[in-house]
């Protein structure tokens, strides 16, 4: 019944060439280390979807040939500049884009937490955002008297690929503040997480942790990355490494240079 | 106009413009990559002895939300957000904002971020400040390439919300009515300049009043009060305009937003 406690590769297994994969904003807890495994993998047409947002997990999968379609809202690198592979695959048309807007997002996935084929959302009427996506409609309220309101179909990934504080060996996985985990792997017909540690007990015996802790009911694999978000930062545990990040903007910024990257902090497996 | 002798910053100017601009409410919210629009939230929660409530995303402290990412949209979805800012890569006479791409949608020639969540935020709260350092008519063209939130709707939309205001380094422009007025040039700036260097039509009164230089106080506050709390959320602005220097523990907590690069 408990959600077996893998090896990093081992618990990437679900995701397969083609699948619908969603992944966490840049500050929720980023799975890097498991980013990283993904691409020695050579895993293929992703199509990813980043809940709402992303900086260096999506411009390292889309560099690295990974995905076929990304949805989202934005991808960049904060203060380090624009997310050089996202905007180069952009400009050559290397990958399909939907653009989306953050609370589009969070309500698509909201709608296949509850099992409901779409969500409305108000917003949108008269941009380009809504003009350019065929599969979002603008209905009439039923309830209202001349309400134009737009409706998103369910986004029901195939996985969730999350990373977190800590795992109990029951598969429950404290993920704190961050609900945004939560509607993921809800969503998600499947959940992966990597974690820094294992913690002794089971988190929903405490209350006060019990609060913030994912049910390992919808949790399939785990394994234990430590420091796994890093380059990027895991809230209240560690912050951004900011002189790895402006070394990644510099790299990544020609072709070459970005696989120079891959080939130093990626193929060759690093201790961090 | 002659350049007055500076005793403040352009970025304590535009913090104290933009303070104004809040005005007396409830709860600001502060999106991505906003230094400038953080502090002068932060400066009216000063002011306001702890209101308006202030929501810098990005933050860990100055930041209430515990239901995840989507409670900042559920809050402005119910009309809970009273002020919220949005900049763009291009920024239209019309209120529209491009955060997308310019040239071709297809086969864009420059490709931004993205929308975030202003095809919604624009909508709902009911007061949108557009801020955008950068005043140059690449920035404020006639009309944008992409739509990423329109600056107007058409009556039988639900939209309570929308822009009052864009503020940039040369002047203070407000909105209504699906227009710009120019409201005030800042200090060392003229209207010729400003007419220059703005690709969209705008109104103007008779005679332009210069903005107000921030009030010694107001740059007291800024200094001793507001910098080392931004200095959480933005180290490097913090350091850069403040002198502020960052405790080692927070250095790096939480990733630091910058302006718009094209």
């Amino acid at each position: 019944m408990s959600a077996p406690l893998q090896s990093l590769d081992d618990a990437l297994t679900l995701i397969t060439d083609g699948c619908l994969l969603v992944v966490p904003r840049e500050v929720s807890g980023v799975p890097m280390a498991a980013t990283r495994a993904l691409i020695r993998r050579g895993v293929k047409r992703l199509h990813l979807v980043a809940l709402p947002t992303s900086s260096l997990q999506a411009d390292l999968l889309i560099g690295a040939g990974c995905v076929e379609t990304l949805e989202t809202s934005a991808v960049s690198l904060g203060e380090f500049g624009p997310a050089p592979r996202f905007t180069a695959a952009i400009t050559s048309g290397a990958i399909k884009m939907k653009d989306a807007t953050c609370p589009a997002l969070h309500a698509a996935l909201q709608a296949a937490e509850k099992g409901v084929p779409f969500m409305p959302l108000r917003g949108l009427i008269g941009s380009d955002v809504l003009a350019y996506r065929d599969d979002w409609k603008v209905i009439d309220s039923p309830f209202g008297n001349s309400d134009p309101i737009v409706l998103l179909p369910a986004i029901r990934p195939d996985v969730a690929l999350i990373h977190a504080p800590m795992a109990d060996r029951f598969g429950n996985i404290w993920i704190g503040r961050q609900r945004e985990l939560a509607t993921m792997a809800h969503a998600a017909v499947r959940a992966v997480a990597t974690v820094e540690k294992i913690h002794d007990g089971n988190l929903l015996d405490d209350p006060v942790l019990a609060a913030g802790t994912l049910p390992g009911f919808y949790v399939e694999s785990i394994a234990v990355a430590e420091r796994g978000a890093w380059p990027l930062g895991l809230p209240d545990h560690y912050g951004v490494d900011a002189e790895h990040l402006a070394e990644y903007a510099r790299m990544a910024a020609t072709a070459e240079g970005f696989a120079e990257y891959l080939e130093r902090y990626v193929y060759e497996r690093r201790a961090a | 106009m002659n350049a007055a002798p500076r005793e403040f910053r352009s970025e304590e100017l535009l913090a104290d413009v933009i303070a104004r601009l809040i005005g007396d409410v409830r709860h600001v919210a502060v999106g991505n990559a906003s230094p400038i629009p953080a502090t002068a939230a932060l400066l009216a929660r000063e002011r306001g002895h702890g209101r308006p409530y202030v929501s810098l995303l990005q933050s860990r402290k100055h930041n209430f939300f515990t239901d995840g990412a989507r409670e900042l949209f559920d809050c402005a979805g119910q009309g809970r957000i009273d002020v919220f800012f949005l900049s763009g890569g291009q920024i239209d006479g019309q209120g529209n904002v491009n955060l997308v791409s310019t040239g071709d949608y297809a086969h864009p020639k420059v490709r931004f971020p993205g929308s975030f969540g202003s095809a919604y935020l624009y909508y709902v709260v009911p007061k949108v400040i557009l801020f955008r350092v950068e005043h140059s008519r690449r920035t404020l063209v006639p009309q944008v390439d992409f739509i990423s939130a329109p600056g107007t709707s058409s009556p039988e939309v639900y939209r309570p919300g929308g822009p009052i205001a864009l503020v940039t380094n040369r002047c203070l422009f407000s909105f209504a009515a699906g227009r710009f007025t120019l409201a005030s040039v800042h200090p060392g700036h003229t209207v010729a300049e400003v007419i220059e260097h703005t690709g969209f039509e705008f109104e103007r009164p008779e005679t332009v009043p210069e903005t107000p230089a921030p009030s010694p106080k107001t740059l007291k506050l800024l200094r001793e009060t507001v910098a080392p709390q931004l200095a959480e959320v933005y180290p490097q602005f913090a350091a850069q305009v403040f002198g502020i220097s960052v405790p080692s523990p927070e250095r790096g907590r939480v990733r630091v937003g910058v302006a718009w690069r094209y």
